[in-house]
């Protein structure tokens, strides 16, 4: 499998995409810490960044490649090769091109500027991000026939994690504002990844001292171990689900 | 070499493949023809596991194909448009091939390369290339590992004329080597000095598979597309020729008056 991923990977490299995309949030990356004098606040500037920035540019990058290597990958199946194999290097050769410029482009400055807990956690999100994002878009666009579609189902996917989900939480809280929430608000955190990803950081970060009796809870679960391996799990089910959907369709798929 | 049994395929309510038998044996050349639409490309996508019948099955070497793609191994595709990755270049392109195959330096059939002169543009990559040499790297693929079965989708389509002599030339070789080579083509006069086998599909239905000279007896015709225009008319009669229509019509219109 490394074979044919080494391959896709070489040819995403050349294309000029993923370079702008590392530049992209290298620039961004330093010009918050050398704007904000306090390191934390730059942190916090730049967890919107990973937020939102790195969802939607794995979703839309993802679901072009895919959508631009479809003859490729219909060349691939008139050699000896499974079809899992197939889409799963076309996946490892995404995956890491994306994850090294996210490396690059925010990890490394991290690592200069601000190496403690947060900035690990950072780092960490950022990556599971990448990969659960990738993976949705690959469903997507093994689920999708034209590109047209497949994109606007990415972004569709997108909107709904980045955006719509928060304004659905909050309508719930205020609904039911009556009762205790607190297990339940916990649980829906569960169902979205970048909301996961953004509860994880920020009680790393002094702000969560903030968020009252609930951020007390929150950190008193996510601070400990069983917090941890509660999000590293929920992470690689978004991960994992997705792929494995993915894969079950495109071997039944007419190509 | 090839065997097929009963297979269809329906895309929505399009019948793509319907009830296909066929037996196709090496040392022979066999062409798919038939008007667009018809299946030829549905069919060949069937063989080579890209598209998957609803029913029927289909044997390469007496191996039912199920999903085990080493049958592969002994198929070289020439597909009707050739895409690559834009970045790659056309020598890294056999590289790959050759890495992913594991094929030793020995089997390698570097004969179209020679010929098509390809060696002069290994450094280009492959988004630079027009339609036509992309076309010559497709057929030079498809035949570098030399394999028991060819399958050519169009493969003389977008080719200039000396090129399209130079592949004509290798499908001939390689028969003689007894191969099988499966063709489809809508480029009949192509198809005269190649072709053993005719098989021709219309509406996924296989109308007949016939060999060449059986079929120029039949018809009396030496040109092969002067021979199947006359079949296809023969055909037609049966159905709505344009002709018998416009005659019908005013019958049917005396019939709706009457009453």
């Amino acid at each position: 499998m490394m074979k044919l991923s080494k391959y896709v990977l070489y040819d995403i490299l050349r294309s000029k995409v993923i370079l702008a995309y590392t530049l992209f949030l290298f620039i961004i990356s330093i010009s918050l810490f050398r704007m904000e004098e306090n390191n934390g606040k730059a942190m916090l500037s730049l967890l919107n960044i990973v937020l939102i920035v790195v969802p939607l540019i794995s979703m839309v990058f993802s679901t072009i490649h895919y959508y631009n290597s479809y003859e490729f990958i219909e060349l691939m199946l008139a050699q000896p090769m499974s079809r899992t194999r197939i889409l799963l290097s076309e996946y490892s050769g995404v995956a890491l091109s994306l994850i090294s410029a996210f490396f690059i482009g925010v990890g490394v400055p991290i690592l200069i500027f601000s190496m403690d807990s947060t900035g690990l956690a950072m780092i960490f999100t950022g990556f599971a991000l990448t990969l659960v994002f990738t993976s949705i878009a690959f469903w997507a666009s093994v689920k999708a026939r034209d590109k047209a579609r497949g994109i606007g189902f990415a972004l569709l996917l997108w909107f709904y994690f980045a955006l719509i989900y928060d304004g659905l939480i909050l309508l719930i809280l205020f609904s039911f504002s009556d009762y205790p929430l607190e297990k339940l608000t916990l649980a829906l955190s569960a169902l979205n990844p970048v909301d996961l990803g953004r509860i994880f950081i920020m009680l790393k970060m002094d702000v969560s001292a903030l968020m009252g009796y609930t951020g007390a809870l929150y950190q008193d679960f996510f601070g400990s171990i069983s917090g941890m391996l509660f999000t590293t799990g929920i992470m690689l089910l978004w991960i994992v689900v997705p792929l494995y959907a993915a894969l079950q369709t495109f071997k039944k798929k007419d190509l | 070499m090839i065997r097929i049994e009963n297979i269809s395929k329906k895309f929505k309510k399009l019948h793509a493949l319907d009830q296909i038998s066929m037996q196709l044996d090496s040392g022979k050349v066999i062409s798919l023809i038939g008007p667009n639409g018809s299946g030829k490309t549905t069919l060949i996508k069937c063989i080579l596991g890209m598209v998957k019948p609803a029913k029927g099955k289909i044997y390469v070497h007496e191996m039912k194909i199920n999903g085990d793609p080493s049958y592969r191994e002994r198929i070289g595709y020439m597909p009707q448009i050739g895409r690559y990755p834009d970045n790659m270049k056309v020598g890294q392109l056999f590289t790959m091939m050759k890495h992913i195959r594991n094929a030793s330096e020995n089997d390698l059939d570097t004969d179209l390369i020679i010929k098509f002169n390809l060696i002069a543009i290994f450094d280009k990559p492959m988004r630079t290339l027009s339609g036509g040499t992309r076309q010559k790297v497709s057929a030079a693929l498809a035949f570098y590992f030399s394999p028991d079965i060819l399958i050519l989708d169009e493969p003389t389509a977008g080719l200039d004329p000396l090129s399209s002599e130079i592949l004509k030339e290798k499908i001939i070789a390689e028969k003689r080597k007894n191969k099988l080579i499966l063709i489809t083509s809508h480029i009949l006069s192509d198809l005269d000095d190649l072709a053993t086998d005719i098989i021709y599909l219309q509406e996924g239905r296989l109308q007949f598979f016939k060999k060449i000279e059986t079929l120029r007896k039949e018809t009396g015709e030496v040109k092969l597309g002067k021979a199947i225009a006359k079949i296809m008319k023969n055909q037609l009669q049966r159905g709505p020729w344009v002709d018998e229509v416009l005659d019908i019509e005013p019958e049917d219109q005396d019939q709706r008056i009457k009453p």
